[in-house]
């Protein structure tokens, strides 16, 4: 029991239950299976992203360049699938290639030249970013094919409510289903997942005990990548056009649920259970403001008080907890 | 001193400053004489002091092994605050004492703002023990929140003459702007250079246990930190209001970017206690002029933010190999 | 058992403008327990290195392990002989648990990809079998005592074939009773025939536990002795290569009132009733065992982590301490035992370590600080404690560990101290430097300061002291007059107590 209640997934979990209380109560709909799917299916963007993101922290790096990868990724699947047609697989193939490859850039300049993750990703971010909307344009692309549309209406399970309307569990949640099963059992299961956490634990044992940073820091940022291109494909399927634009600008947002969740910036620290009850949270809470007919002005105030709190608290806590450390064994 | 030992103290400087004269000549040539026409001189000496100001609002905190994501959210708050007063208790073009009186109260409301945030922050690092990435990204989301509620989306302007003349006026035909910027880059080196807690400042960025066991209150000075960039931030405000005769929630969103590139070019030590404000002036003035120069080649703004990655990533490039050979040389 | 196992022969190692070796023989026998001392820049650690392969030696050097020799030795030569090295930061992940941090190598050596977890567990409880080390499979590295961070090292070499095992360092965080565990653990891999060598700079335990020692000097290997034939004052002088007079010093405590006075001081976990005097003159020394609490109690002195109850006067004054601040108001200050975190800030220049603790009276009455006064100040002490150093503007961590302190002793003497507390003053500091240090310490108290020198070693605190109190788990428990006892008598008391 100590030992759950010294966790920090207890306590996001504990705060997700009492938003959740005062939401439904409030408005009875939020607790709806159907407002539940809907926000699993919104939502499945910043769930796959901060999978990747968690994955980088935990390796003791950072990386902000993930929006403008997916953008990037999800804007050339849209100029190929209206010149040249295609089928959704290659659409997925290509968004992830891009991400890959992207990914790997950034990996390089972080190892090779020992520049801060920061830093890199900062200016790749504005590389990447910029140099698309130059060659875009920056135009937006409408007119994609019916079929892409089609998948995007596609459910796992579904079901009929007493106005005969169906819901259920869109094909995009189960995307992100399946990735978060990917990444539990790399993190879980391989040495590649070991190799990540002794990175962020010890950068210099890694290398000593017999890791490859090399594979290690490629791996971890085109896994990044990867994920951004999937997240990439998914926005386009939720909102079905494409802009340079569209997504630049949250990656802020991401990495806080993230961080909410209980990743450590300073690496080695992280789980996935902790960084989708992040996820949850965010959700909750812009679901639930909007239910309660907050003007969504109020948004960012509401992201901002929970973050600062939940940091403060966790800061809070392990100041007191170090001013304990040192004891002396008394007679 | 030695003459090798001065160039190894200056050298940074001495570096950025052979820089700035090839950068100088490169948009020369590109450009002709357009470049260094007074038209183009004054327009530069105009755009340079608000990203000036708000880089010397950066630099200040990341000599304390900190940084400030929240300067751009700050300034924008204080502008807003400050267009507010303007705007509820005078008509556009009306002057005199009353006016005076009023603009005087918006600018004090407007510095007062993002002081308080700097408090806020301040608090929360040096007392509470946030880490200063956290803790300003919480800040930032939350005054983000508070300026679109306060605006409601909406541009504030409308402001009287005087108010102009901050950011756009001449005296002796040298612009208002950059009196402002360099009275407060010297204000900001002689509290660096010059006073007890400037100097408490580098040896907190190099080793804050250290410091603590000599006396100096860390937390005062912390506090004192970000007290700073949150003035320097409204004094930017001031300046950004002034020139674009508005205000609004989310201006200079890509200036967080280039403060930060900013300082590094200008010899910031990421990792904390080493700066000089001379290189950080000297940087902005490089990044300025390739922005104009890139400006009158008519190169689009979003392959400038590109350039400017790729800058940022060449400059950490040549830091990494010349730390080698100097590390070469001592060992 | 005079089976060799490593034996080198002419290794020589330059690197630029300095000869780390030169000409150095060395040999380890199988099973055998060797130490390895020398001061500070005697090349232990270039010698460690090029025995761990990470390091290559100059051409001409001749190599054999186990009979066998090698040209050029790298890094997986010396593995795959069973050569492993524990490093004085241990090399754990502090996120991984005890199994993870002990198999984690022999895993990846495996080349699998997926992970069992099962073949961890059996691979951690062999090894700690291999030793009787018992500690939580499942406890997170960071989160378990020193101690026992170092026998998960010690199982992590254990894994592989290991048949040397090298040690740098290992004891420094350690309690007694902690250190004569990790002595019975390297007893046990002896009997097992795995050969240890340790580096370490306590020659009493060097004494204790070494088969043969080997002593460095200035790159050049002095000699290898039996350590049966050898103490303390021999050691030394082989290591310095200069006779050494322990100088003793009797301060003499002036009469009238105390400069300072501690009543039932107490610290709930560190340390309690607390009662004692210090006279304008005096040096009391605090010793006892790791872990008595003594750096607590300096560090409640001195406001790093305020006591619960209890009073303190300053000349008969009832003080309250409750930051650092408060207690270099009231004259107290702090030489700390950790110089690379607490007592310098290591990459900035020296004259701004030597005026930190100052930085208020450096000021004009505009408040800026007044360069010329910085200089003359910086001058003085440098002058006065003889710090060597090339330039004010270098980096502070330039400067040999002797010249370090300095600069620590001379902040502190700037403020103008009434009780100056120094903490393991002399660790890791050259003999040579460190009788120079209380040459300082003895100049002082006779200008009227009180000196509190809390020290590990019995033999610093008789020579200085007037007075000694011995601490243990965080109680005084016997006051010795020095003129009235010998430090083997409080050394034997020390003991008597573990």
């Amino acid at each position: 029991m100590k030992k759950l209640l010294a966790r920090h997934e207890t306590y996001i979990f504990l705060v997700i239950v009492i938003f959740s209380i005062v939401i439904t109560a409030i408005n009875p709909s939020f607790l709806t299976l159907e407002n539940l799917f809907d926000l699993l299916k919104s939502y499945s963007f910043m769930g796959i992203l901060a999978i990747g993101v968690l994955f980088v922290l935990i390796s003791g790096g950072i990386d902000i360049s993930f929006m403008a990868t997916a953008t990037v990724a999800m804007y050339v699947v849209a100029i190929v699938l209206t010149r040249f047609g295609g089928n959704i697989l290659l659409c997925f193939v290509i968004a992830m290639s891009i991400g890959i490859v992207l990914g790997m850039i950034n990996a390089s300049i972080i190892y090779f030249f020992s520049i801060p993750s920061i830093i890199t990703t900062i200016a790749t971010m504005n590389i990447y970013y910029g140099l698309l909307t130059v060659l875009s344009g920056g135009k937006w692309i409408y007119g994609l094919p019916a079929w892409f549309r089609e998948f995007a209406e596609l459910r796992v399970f579904s079901l009929t409510n007493a106005e005969g309307i169906t819901y259920g569990i869109s094909i995009i949640t189960a995307i992100w289903f399946a990735v978060l099963v990917l990444a539990w059992f790399i993190l879980r299961y391989t040495m590649l997942g070991r190799g990540i956490y002794a990175m962020g634990g010890n950068l210099a044992s890694a290398r000593r005990v017999g890791f490859n940073l090399l594979h290690l820091h490629l791996f971890v940022y085109s896994f990044m990548g990867m994920l951004a291109g999937i997240a990439g494909m998914i926005i386009a399927l939720l909102v079905q056009t494409v802009a340079p634009n569209q997504i630049v600008g949250k990656e802020l947002d991401v990495i806080a649920a993230v961080v909410l969740g209980g990743a450590s910036l300073a690496g080695g620290i992280g789980t996935l259970l902790g960084t989708m009850l992040g996820v949850a949270l965010i959700a909750i809470l812009g679901n639930g403001l909007t239910l309660m007919h907050v003007p969504s002005f109020w948004y960012n105030v509401f992201i901002g008080l929970v973050i600062l709190i939940s940091v403060s608290v966790t800061a809070y806590r392990r100041l007191k907890r170090e001013k304990r450390m040192v004891t002396v064994e008394l007679e | 001193m030695t003459g090798s030992s001065v160039f190894r103290k200056h050298s940074e400087t001495i570096i950025l400053g052979l820089a700035m004269i090839s950068t100088v000549l490169l948009m020369w040539i590109f450009n002709g004489s357009r470049f260094l026409g007074s038209g183009n001189l004054q327009s530069m000496a105009f755009q340079l002091p608000e990203l000036g100001i708000l880089s010397l609002a950066m630099m200040v905190t990341m000599l304390t092994a900190g940084i400030n994501l929240s300067i751009i959210a700050s300034a924008n708050l204080s502008g807003i605050i400050a267009a507010l007063i303007l705007t509820q208790f005078i008509q556009p073009g009306s002057s005199g004492f009353s006016a005076a009186l009023v603009i005087f109260l918006a600018i004090l409301a407007g510095l007062l703002t993002s002081v308080l945030v700097g408090l806020l922050n301040g608090l929360l690092i040096a007392r509470i023990g946030v880490s200063p990435i956290l803790a300003t990204l919480g800040t930032m989301i939350l005054i983000n929140g508070f300026a679109i509620v306060i605006t409601e989306g909406y541009v504030i302007s409308g402001f009287p003459e005087a108010v102009k003349f901050i950011g756009n006026g001449l005296i002796f035909g040298i612009p208002m702007p950059i009196i402002i910027f360099t009275i407060c880059a010297i204000a900001m080196a002689i509290v660096l250079n010059r006073t007890a807690t400037g100097v408490s400042i580098f040896m907190i960025g190099s080793n804050p246990i250290a410091t603590l066991f000599s006396g100096i209150s860390n937390k005062s000075v912390l506090i004192k930190t970000y007290l700073l960039s949150g003035l320097y931030a409204g004094i930017a405000a001031i300046i950004m209001i002034s020139r674009f005769n508005s205000a609004k929630a989310d201006y200079g969103e890509s200036y967080l970017l280039m403060t930060v590139l900013a300082s590094v070019m200008g010899g910031v030590s990421a990792a904390g206690g080493f700066g000089r404000v001379s290189g950080v002036v000297i940087a902005l003035v490089i990044l300025q002029i390739v922005s104009s120069g890139l400006n009158l080649l008519r190169v689009s703004n979003f392959l400038t933010i590109a350039i400017w990655g790729i800058i940022l990533i060449l400059v950490m490039i040549v830091k990494f190999y010349t730390d080698r050979y100097q590390r070469r040389q001592t060992t | 058992m005079a089976d060799v196992f490593l034996s080198m022969k002419n290794v020589n190692k330059r690197y630029v403008g300095v000869q780390a070796l030169s000409s150095v023989d060395f040999e380890i026998e199988k099973g055998e327990i060797h130490c390895l001392v020398g001061e500070n820049g005697s090349g232990k650690s270039t010698l460690i290195k090029i025995i761990s392969g990470a390091v290559e030696p100059d051409d001409g050097a001749e190599i054999e392990i186990d009979g066998k020799p090698f040209q050029h030795f790298q890094a997986i030569d010396s593995i795959h002989k069973g050569i492993e090295v524990i490093y004085q930061d241990l090399s754990l992940f502090p996120n991984l648990t005890v199994a993870e941090n002990i198999a984690l190598s022999q895993v990846i050596a495996t080349g699998n990809r997926i992970i069992n977890y099962k073949e961890v567990q059996n691979i951690a409880k062999s090894a700690m079998a291999r030793v009787e080390v018992d500690i939580p499979l499942d406890a997170l590295v960071g989160e378990i005592a020193i101690a026992d961070q170092q026998l998960v090292a010690i199982c992590r070499a254990l894994t592989s074939d290991v048949q040397l095992l090298i040690m740098d360092e290992p004891t420094s965080s350690l309690t007694k009773k902690e250190i004569d565990a990790l002595f019975g653990v390297v007893k046990d891999m002896q009997s097992k025939g795995i050969a240890t060598l340790f580096v370490s700079h306590k020659l009493n335990e060097v004494l204790q536990i070494a088969e043969r020692v080997t002593v460095l000097r200035d790159g050049k290997v002095v000699g290898t002795f039996p350590s049966s034939e050898l103490d303390d004052e021999k050691l030394t002088m082989l290591m310095t290569g200069k006779k050494v007079e322990y100088s003793l010093y009797r301060p003499q405590a002036s009469d009238g009132q105390a400069l300072l006075e501690v009543r039932r001081l107490a610290k709930r976990g560190n340390f309690k009733a607390i009662d004692f005097e210090l006279k304008p003159g005096e040096i009391l020394g605090i010793t006892g065992l790791l872990g008595s609490g003594r750096t607590e109690l300096a560090l409640a002195l001195f406001g790093v982590s305020p006591a619960d109850s209890g009073e303190i006067l300053l000349s008969g004054r009832p003080v309250k301490i409750r930051s650092v601040q408060d207690a270099i108001r009231h004259g107290i200050g702090y030489v700390p035992e950790d110089r690379l975190v607490e007592g310098l800030v290591m990459p900035q220049a020296v004259q701004r370590n030597l005026v930190l603790t100052v930085l208020s009276q450096m000021v004009n009455q505009f408040r800026l600080i007044d360069r010329r006064r910085i200089q003359a100040t910086v001058n003085q002490w440098v002058d006065e404690l003889a710090i060597k150093v090339p330039s004010v503007d270098s980096p502070v961590q330039t400067l040999s560990g002797g010249n370090q302190q300095r600069v620590v002793l001379a902040k502190w003497i700037a403020t103008n101290p009434k009780v100056l507390i120094l903490d393991g003053p002399t660790i890791g500091i050259d003999v040579a430097a460190k009788h120079a240090i209380h040459e300082i310490i003895r100049g002082l108290v006779k200008q009227g300061i009180a000196i509190l020198l809390i020290s590990d070693e019995v033999q610093e605190v008789y020579n200085n002291c007037n007075r000694i109190i011995v601490m243990h788990k965080g109680l005084f428990i016997k006051e010795f007059e020095t003129t009235q006892t010998s430090a083997e008598a409080i050394q034997d008391f020390i003991n008597s107590t573990g």
